[in-house]
């Protein structure tokens, strides 16, 4: 009744080959950036922004780039806090050594960046796999923060060791800096997601997504049928870093405005990320939104129930959310493993169904 | 479809519990930790610092007649849950922040500027905003950083008789912009005074420390400073301990000395100093008012064991700071419910002197506070003191000291004037 295909008829290969085919899929995905562009402005202010709105686009960003990596090629990654890192200090060192380039290229070049960083640590990916490339990309994680805190250069010589964002403005708005206002942090942001994900929607459809798919499946398999591993792991270790140097960039650029990279870019950041994407679903774009939402908004939502509604000591609801938080990670998990998306692709399917289900 | 409604409905929940009402009293935000690596030191110093404004509510009826309204957030000793505990109670009037950490502290720094909110980073943050020039809404007084450097370096030149050329001194410090922050200084201070140094970086949370201390077996420096905090610091006189380093060449910064540091350590912590801006022990009047009106009507924030613990102490003295710019502020404008900005005029026109100490129910507590337009880094004096493991106590050793102002001022402008570049700052002129 909501959700089918039936009646919807395509006549033209470009409308069989559209993004969402399903007319309901189109109407809500409408719906929601309607929503987000032109309601949401209006109506954020300083704490939705900051402490929900901004984290929950950032961390789905770098989501979405680790699901290229593991979800949908396969090749295990903890090394997203220091790509992460790689994105800050890019951005970092791209505004302050030119300080009239546009925050727009700054933020798309220290993507660039982490990618051809990303590209170097991928290189074991065509030897080892599973566990082992963990252990190598883990070498990444601490190697790219140790790096960051041992050379002055990337911090700018600066006393404590700490970067700070200047302000920057695109069409004269603030996006960057203490002068930025909500909205304008929030729709910047936005952007860069949402095209993003477009982008990586289409990439996981096509030629290059069916590629690391393939290698994700069976690799052997995948080299006899003709698709080349070098390129598939590579081009997907590139991918990933472009979307997690991205979200370092936004996160460090915008959201933060000042990091050390040892407490911002740890390892339990790569673990973070680890976590939403396992528990949105791997190998799913939506899943990687739900996972950042739930590994993110979450423990804010339950702080605010708690402290906020019920007035119980902060320390207390702090110990109470590891417990709520961890629970429900392994409820869900038992009750889905495939994940958040997985249980939204089962309600999908029933409504499909419903009301004559067989 | 379900989910979705879920999401929508909780959402829904935040948005009505994030949104606080604005009160009428003087809103005091505590952004504390009393969970994590660092809850050891974090919880004595948040118990201070909400009992003192307890003690003002339940004695004085608040300050100049208003009531305080004190709010606590869990912070974690994290950057990001300190960005959100400061929108989230920033909404509610917060005259001040003390965050009780270096790197929220430099969150803070525009954007409180930005919200013409007071930050207090007292003796810990960003070291040059001691230039209120520059920094207008951020203060460090009675201390920075670079003061402490220059000052326990100053005492290692009293001990080798005003000669320390030659000597090795190492600094083990936390891996992160708090640990970093005396680095230049030192710098400075190795070149004038002819001495070695070495820096020993301990990444968070600090548990591990095994190669650092074998290093320092090794060379055998003559002195080891160290700016520790949390569990860190334990692990740090453990492992000093277990070389057999000579206790009293083993010098913390303000942040490196509490209780909790050294005890589980027994008698091999005996004779490790650390540098103070404050008294120690609870030999003070105020504290027979805190066991009298807070901790025997059972409105302390702990259990009352932590009263007189350095950490506890400095809760105390930062909250009384903090009420006594307000204080000050509501003499200044004449209105009893002052607002952030009003505060910060009270903390810049801060003058506490003795007297006024004494009559406080703190006689001899600190040095005199001067706080002024150009400098929020107030009189930057600090003393030594020991602990003495069989007594389980500190006792200063060495009178309130200050900096070489030589070097550390300079670096201060230096630092600053970096600081208003890259942001396009004019510093303001102070008449």
């Amino acid at each position: 009744m909501f959700y089918r295909e039936s009646g919807d008829f395509k006549t033209s290969y470009a409308a069989d080959q559209q993004t969402f085919p399903i007319r309901f899929d189109r109407i809500v995905v409408a719906l929601i950036l309607v929503c987000a562009f032109l309601v949401v402005p209006f109506f954020i202010n300083d704490y939705w922004e900051k402490s929900i709105l901004l984290p929950f686009l950032v961390w789905s960003l770098a989501a979405l780039g680790l699901n290229i990596l593991t979800g949908y090629c396969g090749q295990v990654s903890l090394g997203t806090g220091g790509f992460m890192a790689v994105g800050a200090y890019a951005c970092y060192k791209l505004t302050t050594g030119f300080p009239d380039l546009n925050i727009i290229f700054v933020i798309l070049l220290s993507g660039g960046i982490t990618a051809l960083v990303g590209i170097i640590f991928g290189l074991p990916s065509l030897r080892i796999k599973g566990f082992y490339l963990a252990v190598a990309t883990l070498a990444s994680q601490f190697f790219l923060v140790w790096l960051f805190n041992k050379v002055p250069w990337f911090y700018n010589y600066s006393a404590s060791g700490q970067i700070t964002m200047p302000e920057r403005s695109v069409f004269g708005t603030a996006v960057t800096g203490s002068a930025a206002t909500p909205s304008a942090t929030y729709l910047f942001s936005l952007l860069f997601v949402v095209v993003f994900a477009f982008i990586a929607r289409n990439l996981t459809r096509g030629r290059l997504g069916r590629s690391w798919m393939a290698i994700r499946d069976m690799d052997i398999a995948a080299e006899i049928i003709g698709v080349p591993p070098l390129q598939a792991k590579l081009s997907a270790f590139a991918v990933s870093s472009f979307y997690i140097g991205l979200s370092g960039a936004l996160f460090f650029g915008v959201y933060l405005g000042a990091v050390e990279p040892t407490e911002a870019f740890g390892i339990d950041k790569s673990f973070l990320v680890l976590f939403m994407i396992i528990i949105g679903g791997l190998g799913s774009i939506f899943g990687s939104f739900v996972g950042a939402a739930f590994m993110v908004l979450l423990p804010v939502l339950f702080k605010n129930i708690m402290v906020g509604g019920f007035g119980w000591p902060t320390d207390m609801v702090q110990h109470f959310i590891f417990m709520l938080v961890g629970g429900l990670i392994m409820f869900f998990l038992i009750v889905e493993p495939h994940g958040l998306a997985q249980l939204w692709r089962v309600t999908k399917e029933k409504l499909r169904l419903w009301p004559f289900p067989h | 479809m379900k989910l979705k409604t879920l999401t929508a409905a909780s959402l829904a929940a935040t948005m009505a519990l994030g949104a606080g009402a604005v009160s009428a009293d003087l809103t005091f935000p505590s952004l504390s930790y009393r969970t994590g690596p660092y809850a050891p030191n974090g919880i004595p110093f948040a118990d201070g610092y909400a009992d003192y404004f307890t003690l003002l509510n339940e004695r004085d009826g608040g300050i100049g007649g208003e009531k305080i309204n004190f709010i606590e957030c869990e912070t974690g000793y994290n950057t990001e849950k300190g960005v959100e505990c400061y929108e989230s109670t920033k909404g509610q009037g917060a005259l001040v922040y003390q965050p009780l950490s270096t790197g929220i502290t430099y969150q803070l720094i525009p954007k409180a500027t930005a919200d013409d909110i007071p930050v207090h980073s007292m003796g810990y943050g960003r070291t040059s905003a001691a230039n209120g020039k520059v920094f207008s809404h951020i203060f460090n007084y009675p201390g920075t950083y670079w003061d402490a450097a220059s000052i326990i370096v100053k005492h290692i030149l009293d001990q080798e008789d005003g000669d320390i050329n030659g000597k090795t001194i190492a600094l083990v410090y936390h891996n992160s912009a708090y640990g970093k922050e005396p680095i230049r200084t030192l710098e400075e201070l190795a070149k004038k005074h002819g001495f070695n140094l070495t820096l020993l970086a301990v990444d968070h949370p600090g548990q591990e420390q095994k190669s650092q201390w074998l290093q320092i077996r090794r060379e055998r420096p003559d002195y080891v400073l160290m700016w520790g905090w949390g569990v860190m610091n334990q692990v740090a006189v453990q492992e000093a301990a277990n070389i057999r380093f000579p206790m009293d060449h083993f010098i913390g910064v303000w942040w490196s000395a509490s209780e909790n540091d050294v005890l589980p350590t027994g008698d091999g912590s005996n004779g490790y100093k650390a540098i103070n801006f404050h008294g120690v022990g609870k030999d003070f009047p105020l504290y027979d008012d805190l066991q009298k009106h807070v901790v025997d009507t059972g409105k302390a924030a702990g259990d009352g064991s932590n009263l007189g613990t350095v950490l506890y102490n400095r809760g105390i003295y930062a909250a009384m700071l903090a009420s006594e710019a307000a204080r000050t502020a509501q003499e200044i404008h004449g209105v009893s419910n002052i607002t952030s900005a009003q505060m910060r005029d009270g903390m810049e026109a801060l003058k506490i002197d003795q007297a006024r100490m004494a009559e406080i129910g703190l006689p001899n507590f600190g040095p005199d506070i001067n706080v002024s337009c150009d400098s929020h880094g107030g009189p930057g004096q600090a003393a030594i003191m020991q602990w003495d493991a069989g007594a389980k106590s500190w006792s200063l050793i060495t009178d309130y000291t200050g900096a070489d102002r030589e070097v550390v001022d300079a670096l201060i402008m230096e630092d600053s004037a970096a600081y208003a570049t890259e942001n396009n700052i004019t510093p303001r002129s102070c008449g």
